[in-house]
């Protein structure tokens, strides 16, 4: 079985609230007991409570995969970076020093890398990995594109990411408020990195209709 | 038949037709086009086909069909290693048995007196060598019995009961029958390595070594 090519993972950072549900929801797995493979990170934890869900982004080449000396990390045919498999990981933390999202990390007691995988066990069967069935604001969605564009009416998917002189296209998409020029979407990290906040004016136009009617969750 | 799955156009008898210059047949030249392998799957960071890439690149695949392809000339390399390896493993048997038959049996020891030993008791000895644990049991008055102390499971020493008829092995409870070393219960398949013995006045001497296999 494999991931339905249809159905996507979007991050939009904007609507995480940090309340943990997430992390609780991917601690509760058996295949990685009582770990947490979603990571909730501080944007700026001196100014701002934002938070953000990091997630893998499985990358189109993934910088991981590149790295690994033990050939333990994987690709399936629907580009999902697997986890390390079990029986040759080495523990020797490249893929953590590597990943320019900081996805991955090494469990020195037990000696394996373990990541995101996208719930491969339920995603692979079309159901929606555990995060996105928790996220009480919706800022994990597992779906259509047709969705989040319904959805989010302001907001674009980016997949594309410059880090320095590496541009990574990732499976897994952010969604970034809609660009009025229509430029070719890309995040700048490096660049954003030392951008100042600026104070910005949110316009909330209410819905018509219930978003929501058509969602299954 | 196209290789790619694309459907054969009816093909133009002229030779110079577009797609398949310089063939002769009615084949479209893209059937003798190197294509790509449908399986092949990874772009590299830098984008550039995989020929152009380094060796590492296709030796440690990243994506999971590549890395599970096994080629036709990998697979017969390990057939070919691995009956060769059983064929010398059974050479090595018939060797080993060959010579263990050429030795003969060790030289006759004199191990113990048959008053040094009642009946119901136990006594241990070392035969033919140092190194093998032997056990003698006089169950009987006119009986006597050795075995070597081996369990043949995990080489553990069995401890015999006499009363109860069987012998021992306390690391995971085999349990063999006590007159003739065959495995009763437990993890043990092969009977105890008997020693043969002849009784010769009243001093026991250990003939030899009785290896079986059921």
């Amino acid at each position: 079985m494999a991931k339905p090519a249809d159905l996507h993972f979007f991050i939009d950072p904007n609507r995480c609230i940090g309340c943990q549900a997430c992390v609780q929801a991917c601690s509760e797995c058996d295949t990685h007991r009582g770990e947490s493979m979603i990571h909730l990170e501080f944007v700026d934890r001196a100014q701002s409570t934002q938070t953000v869900p990091v997630v893998c982004m499985h990358c189109e080449q993934p910088t991981c995969a590149e790295v690994c000396p033990a050939d333990a990390i994987k690709r399936t045919a629907d580009g999902i970076v697997q986890s390390a498999r079990k029986p040759r990981c080495i523990a020797c933390g490249n893929c953590v020093l590597a990943c320019p999202f900081g996805v991955p990390e090494v469990y020195e007691d037990r000696q394996i890398m373990m990541k995101c995988d996208m719930c491969y066990d339920r995603s692979s069967v079309g159901k929606k990995p555990m995060c996105a069935t928790v996220c009480p604001s919706q800022a994990l969605f597992f779906g259509t594109l047709e969705q989040i564009e319904q959805l989010r009416p302001m907001s674009m998917p980016v997949n594309r990411f410059r880090f320095g002189g590496q541009t990574i296209a990732t499976r897994v998409a952010m969604m970034m408020p809609r660009d009025p020029i229509g430029r070719r979407p890309l995040v700048d990290v490096t660049d954003a990195m030392l951008e100042r906040p600026r104070q910005r004016a949110i316009r909330l136009t209410p819905a018509s209709a219930d978003p929501f009617a058509e969602v299954q969750v | 038949m196209t290789r790619d799955g694309e459907s054969r156009t009816p093909i133009d008898a002229r030779i110079d037709t577009p797609g398949r210059e310089g063939l002769t047949g009615t084949a479209p030249a893209s059937v003798y086009r190197p294509l790509r392998d449908p399986e092949q799957v990874t772009t590299a960071p830098d984008g550039r086909p995989m020929e152009g890439q380094p060796a590492w690149r296709t030796d440690f695949p990243i994506d999971w069909p590549q890395d599970a392809y096994v080629e036709r000339r990998e697979f017969m390399k390990f057939m070919v290693l691995t009956s060769g390896a059983f064929a010398l493993g059974q050479l090595w048997i018939a060797g080993q048995n060959w010579w263990r038959r050429r030795h003969g049996q060790p030289e006759q020891m004199r191990i113990a007196s048959l008053d040094d030993i009642a009946v119901g008791e136990t006594r241990t000895f070392a035969y033919p060598t140092e190194h093998d644990p032997c056990v003698l049991i006089r169950p009987a008055a006119d009986v006597l019995l050795a075995y070597n102390q081996k369990c043949t499971h995990l080489s553990c020493a069995v401890i015999p009961r006499v009363a109860d008829g069987v012998i021992r092995c306390p690391c995971h409870e085999g349990l063999f029958d006590l007159s003739s070393g065959r495995p009763l219960a437990g993890p043990p398949r092969r009977p105890l390595i008997r020693i043969t013995l002849r009784l010769q006045g009243r001093d026991i001497y250990a003939t030899g070594v009785e290896e079986r296999t059921t």
